[in-house]
């Protein structure tokens, strides 16, 4: 099995494919594995088996540990170009090519940011959440002091809380929707330590000839249209993006997977079944790349990927796939339902029914 | 800007002290961080600086897909510092435009 | 149109008041108990799972809020640092009739000192004033989240839920 990204969803098909025997590898552009989870420094929400309470590193060291254990190959810095016919890969390696084959191949390579323009917005100084996060928790230093945080879903608030942990002070989380848009305990976090919230607004410039020295402001209507007069004016010397992520499906689409686009689930996802495969036979997805979600959904479905592999393979028997593979599929019920999992729900209904018709 | 004690994360592990150079002048990272964060810890915000409108850039995603953090690196242009390690002695320059092999100009 | 916590990110008294996770006053004047302040459907339930004496109900659908049930609860505190939320506090309102304690998440640096005065902050990060730390709580088991009990008049006991140091 070749598993394209080191994330949460790849990593933990990995594990489920390699305790059952089958050998893996996995390849990630980055020079460390993990994916966000070292970002995350927070307590995970769900339950017991979404490994709730614990902080997202904590789980990246234990996956990393485990794939230790079962021999799982972690290539880094290997950035794979293409999947062509028969499972075929290209991976530049370094400064080198290499042509791989698998014969099951899993792409879990996540997601991207999206961006939204503005006058200013290309001035240093102007960054997305993502790079706050890496700066701050992986780096150890401080993005800005003074910090104007775009969008209010939780990369945002969540975003705007290890900010504050850094150091840095928020002086304010917009956003153009009428409503905020994360889970409400972490807006309550932020909130009680005095970060206003500004919902129907949007950022109207970044200010500063050579790095952000302001940000203004602009409240918009229902249309989305700023009212003029409405501007209000920040001494910030860091702008953050947190506008929502897109799924990275690229390779995907040029291997000819059956692609959808779902509002819902980010932007262009791959058709696939309950199992994680796609429209190609023994190519399946997990996580973001397959729809945005969280890293604990992400987690179950590579579960389910790694396990649905393990069958295929001969290394897994049929009652003992459907049996584990079910466990996991319940496992997922709860991360679904409510007001911010339903649609999602929803929305991968609808991938899984597109694989039938 | 360097965060000295974080709530959750402790003291961040870091490689040793090392010298190199930023347009001319000696300055100082740790081992093996990238490059824009030793840099960002020393103030610098700005980059390199656009082809056709000579407009600032600086770190954006910080995770070497954006490439707007590009320099010109021992005299290689476009190398993204936000993913690139730092080295003892590295030579580090502005890039304006698209670079070119051995020079910031 | 009202301004409720979907658009300023905090819950309001009137929002809590009588919810399933929040104590009565009778119970908060008998001694230390949990303030649940999760009124949300997100799928979460360490809490119900951290409490020893059952005092915390989600039930099967983790997306339903938590529910508190005042008489078993003993205030043992052992689900504030559980809470991926930080939602939960805990109120003591039996030390005195113009005095209580609040025992809330803590998870910044420097952590405050026993003894030190600090402010208290209410939901909306507003200064109530000034409040007086009596412990802070560390240990390996709250995997790096504190806790910090705060003594204040008793009228903010259910008011404040952060503090700002001073220093």
């Amino acid at each position: 099995m070749v598993c394209v990204g080191a994330g949460p969803a790849g990593l933990a098909a990995a594990l489920e494919a390699a305790k059952n025997g089958v050998e893996v590898v996995v390849y990630d552009e980055n020079d460390r594995p993990g994916g966000q989870l070292f970002k995350q420094i927070h307590k995970f929400f769900g339950s017991k088996e979404h490994r709730a309470m614990e902080r997202g590193f904590n789980i990246g060291n234990s996956f990393l540990n485990e794939a230790r254990e079962l021999g799982v190959d972690v290539s880094l810095n290997s950035v794979v170009l293409g999947i062509y016919e028969n499972g075929t890969l290209n991976v530049m390696i370094k400064d080198r090519i290499e042509h791989v084959r698998g014969e099951k191949i899993l792409v879990a390579t996540g997601a991207s940011e999206n961006m939204i323009p503005f006058p200013g917005w290309t001035l240093p100084g102007v960054i997305g959440a993502g790079a706050a996060q890496t700066m701050a928790n992986i780096h150890g230093i401080r993005p800005g002091d003074n910090i104007l945080m775009v969008g209010s879903g939780n990369v945002g608030v969540i975003v705007s809380y290890q900010m504050l942990q850094a150091g840095s002070k928020v002086v304010a989380v917009i956003d153009a929707a009428p409503k905020i848009g994360g889970y409400a305990v972490h807006a309550a976090k932020i909130a009680r330590v005095g970060v206003p919230f500004y919902t129907s607004h949007t950022i109207k410039e970044a200010h500063g000839k050579d790095r952000v020295e302001g940000a203004t402001i602009i409240e918009v209507d229902k249309n989305w249209k700023p009212i003029p007069g409405t501007e209000k004016r920040f001494d910030v010397d860091t702008v953050c993006i947190a506008v929502g992520l897109n799924p990275m499906s690229q390779l995907l689409g040029m291997a000819g997977c059956k692609m959808i686009y779902v509002p819902n689930l980010g932007g262009r996802v791959p058709a696939h079944d309950v199992n994680q495969e796609t429209s190609i036979k023994g190519m399946y997805v997990a996580g973001d790349v397959s729809g945005i979600e969280e890293a604990s959904t992400a987690i179950i479905e590579g579960r389910i990927a790694g396990l649905a592999i393990a069958h295929r393979l001969g290394y897994l028997d049929e009652p003992g796939f459907l049996q584990q593979r079910d466990v996991q599929l319940k496992n997922m019920v709860g991360l679904r339902s409510g007001s911010h999992g339903e649609a999602r729900g929803k929305a991968k209904e609808y991938l899984n029914a597109m694989m039938k018709g | 800007m360097r965060i000295e004690n974080h709530p959750i994360l402790g003291e961040f592990e870091k490689g040793r002290r090392v010298e190199f150079i930023f347009d001319g002048k000696t300055i100082e990272g740790f081992e093996g961080e990238p490059i824009a964060i030793a840099l960002r810890s020393n103030g610098v915000m700005i980059h390199r600086y656009t082809a056709r409108r000579n407009e600032p850039r600086g770190v954006f995603c910080a995770i070497g897909r954006c490439t707007d953090c590009i320099m010109v690196v021992n005299g290689l242009p476009n190398i993204r510092t936000c993913v690139e390690p730092l080295k003892e002695g590295m030579v580090v320059q502005t890039q304006k435009a698209k670079g070119s092999e051995g020079s910031s100009e | 149109m009202a301004k409720d916590s979907s658009i300023t990110g905090y819950l309001s008294e009137d929002e809590l008041k009588g919810r399933p996770g929040i104590p009565s006053e009778a119970r908060r004047r008998k001694g230390a108990v949990a303030v649940l302040e999760c009124l949300e459907d997100i799928p979460c339930n360490p809490c119900e799972a951290s409490c020893k004496v059952n005092a915390i109900d989600v039930g099967e659908d983790i997306t339903t809020p938590p529910r508190l049930y005042e008489d078993k609860c003993v205030g043992c505190r052992t689900c504030v640092p559980i809470c991926p939320g930080q939602a939960i506090f805990i109120v003591d309102e039996s030390l005195s009739d113009n005095k209580a304690t609040i025992e809330m998440p803590y998870e910044y640096q420097p952590l405050p000192e026993k003894g030190e005065m600090v402010t208290a902050l209410d939901r909306a990060g507003q200064e109530l004033g000034v409040a007086t730390v009596t412990a802070v709580k560390k240990t390996e088991k709250m995997d790096r989240t504190a806790t910090v009990i705060i003594e204040l008049p008793r009228e903010w006991s259910m008011k404040a839920r952060a503090i700002r140091l001073k220093r």
